[in-house]
């Protein structure tokens, strides 16, 4: 766990970089710290590893005081992760990753072949370890430097904006790998991006920092999304967050059944929409008022997006808006087809569980 | 042409002579540059100062520097450490400034990654921030290569042999042909020197050429 207590950093004859910060970001999870630039998210992350000393305050890992200890040794002991990785332009990929290992006296051999374990473990063809960054894309660079940061096995993570140079494609990919690689890691994580979509999809929980380093909330994102604390949290979060809320709760639908049809079989012409399976697995809509008669895979309409039984109630209501039948597909852990619900069911089920939380008085 | 054909023996102890009278200080001035260069990046308010204070050395003329340096160093008059030295002094003068820029174009982020990541001062230097220097730093050293090849001829007047020493005889005794034998070679051997500094950099840079 890292606890800010009361930390202020005031650079000389200015006000406050970050100003009276009282902050835990517990072990195994992620914390984000989100806010405008300039707010003083790289100082607060920075003061963790003591590259930049606080006014006041104090700052302990797992109850020590980081101002005790030689700061070499601490911050070889936490990992850090940084635009474009900062990776060392003259080392090679491998070298790069072995870095710490290295300064904390592992042998050459052992180094450099966790190195290439790493590098296996964040997607990348394993050809790579002997180029130099140069020759990779944004994206395998950043790999390499979520390598780099993980090499020496730290307990602790400190990430300033990893994904921001990254194209949105690459971007959702690597916070995808991000969160699979963390769900088996558990490590203990800070990480400062300016992007609230990327720490409402990031953040076990999410602080939210106003210009002059002050913390605005400090929540879950279902919760940042639901209630936010004041007019600037909500400006922040932005549109749509009522929406997007949805995506944190889990759906409990009354779902439909849905006749299914095979490939080959034949539809009547007044059958209005049906949806055409494989062994159970939905293939797209046919509309039998065009397509009557055997059914053949080119007449299929592009099926909507699918929402999954356990999935939340924004995949759910995504499903039934994008279905060209007006009914979305909700399939079982397999893909198999469960039934459909339409727009009006899952707005149904939104009201309900509004009317369960208000009458349990819990959070949403 | 036929004054060089005639002289080839002469010719190549004097290019071998002022290879290391203005090669030695060379390597020399380079070490002496670093930490200076280095003290004056992480003290910024040191670099004016120490930046402008190596660069007035370069305005002492040669001549008065090779004279003086037996009277600073207690060395005898024809000692050729006495070259050797003020050379040094002039590298130092031309070269503490270059390495200040080199340090500073280490890129930030990756300077911060290396302090992130645990390295010591002298670790961070030795493999992250000269490593990243080379290219600057070789920029200067071969502005400092070739002005020493030249400054190196005026040894011959203090009785320091070297390739200037043929333009001394030459002109004192008229000889068009020694004239312009020292001359050529000094402009081959500036060349030389050129080539040495940039292959070096090159070698020791093969992340700049994949
Ligand atoms: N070394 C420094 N000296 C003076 N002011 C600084 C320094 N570093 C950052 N600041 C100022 O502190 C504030 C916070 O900066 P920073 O922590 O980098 O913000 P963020 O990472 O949120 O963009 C900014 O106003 C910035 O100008
Ligand atoms: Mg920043």
């Amino acid at each position: 766990m890292i606890r800010f207590e009361a930390v202020t950093k005031a650079y000389a004859d200015a006000s406050p970089a970050v100003d009276d910060l009282t902050l835990e970001a517990p072990t195994g999870a992620i914390t984000v710290l989100v806010g405008p630039s300039g707010c003083g998210k790289t100082t607060t992350l920075r003061m963790v590893n003591r590259m930049i000393e606080p006014t006041s305050g104090r700052i302990t890992i797992d109850g020590v005081d980081t101002a005790s200890m030689d700061p070499a040794r601490l911050r070889r002991g936490i990992g850090y992760v940084i635009q474009h990785g900062g990776l060392f332009p003259h080392q090679t990929v491998e070298r790069n990753i072995a870095t710490v290992p290295l300064l904390l006296g592992w042998d050459r051999a052992k180094a450099l072949s966790r190195a290439r374990e790493l590098i296996e473990l964040v997607g990348l063809p394993a050809a790579l370890g002997r180029r130099y960054p140069a020759a990779l894309s944004g994206g395998q660079q950043q790999r390499v430097g979520v390598a780099r940061a993980l090499a020496a096995d730290p307990p602790v993570m400190l990430m300033d904006e990893p994904f921001s140079a990254v194209d949105p494609v690459v971007r959702d990919q690597l916070q995808e790998e991000f969160l699979r690689l963390q769900s088996h890691l558990g490590k203990t994580i800070l990480f400062v991006t300016h992007d609230i979509d990327e720490a409402i999809k990031l953040g076990d929980q999410v602080a939210v920092l106003r210009v002059g380093g002050r913390l605005a909330q400090l929540a879950p994102p279902a919760q940042l999304l639901a209630h936010p604390a004041d007019d600037f949290v909500a400006g922040f979060v932005g549109r749509d967050r009522g929406y997007r809320a949805l995506g944190f709760v889990a759906a409990t639908l009354p779902v439909r059944p849905e006749r299914t049809v095979a490939l080959g079989s034949t539809v009547g012409a007044g059958e209005g929409w049906v949806l055409v399976v494989d062994d159970g697995r939905p293939l797209g809509w046919l509309d039998t008022a065009r397509h009557p008669g055997p059914v053949d895979r080119s007449s299929l309409a592009l099926g909507g997006t699918l929402a999954s039984a356990g999935g939340s109630l924004r995949a759910a209501l995504d499903a039934a808006l994008s279905s060209p039948s007006g009914r979305g597909v909700v399939v079982d852990d397999e893909g198999r087809v469960v039934g459909t619900a339409t727009p009006s069911d899952v707005i149904a089920a939104i009201e309900a569980q509004r009317a369960e939380s208000a009458a349990g008085g819990g959070a949403p | 042409m036929t004054w060089a054909l005639d002289h080839l023996g002469v010719i190549a102890s004097l290019t071998w002579r002022h290879t290391l009278l203005a090669g030695i200080p060379l390597l020399l001035g380079l070490l002496v540059a670093i930490p200076l260069g280095w003290v004056a990046h992480r003290v910024p308010a040191l670099a004016p100062v120490t930046i402008v204070g190596t660069g007035l050395l370069y305005t002492i003329p040669s001549l008065a520097l090779f004279i003086l340096m037996p009277l600073v160093l207690g060395t005898r008059i024809l000692d050729p450490i006495n070259v050797v030295v003020a050379m040094t002094v002039y590298t130092v003068a031309l070269l503490v400034r270059t390495v200040v820029d080199g340090l500073r174009s280490v890129p930030a982020d990756v300077d911060a990654a290396a302090t992130a990541m645990g390295f010591g001062r002298f670790r961070r230097l030795w493999q992250v921030q000269l490593p990243l220097a080379i290219p600057v730093i070789a920029a200067g050293l071969r502005v400092a290569a070739v002005s020493n090849v030249s400054i190196v001829s005026i040894a011959s007047l203090i009785g320091v042999a070297q390739l200037g020493s043929l333009l001394t005889d030459g002109y004192n005794r008229a000889i068009a042909g020694e004239l312009l034998t020292g001359i050529v070679a000094a402009l081959l051997l500036a060349l030389v020197f050129d080539l040495v500094v940039v292959g070096t950099a090159r070698l020791l840079t093969p992340w700049r050429s994949p």
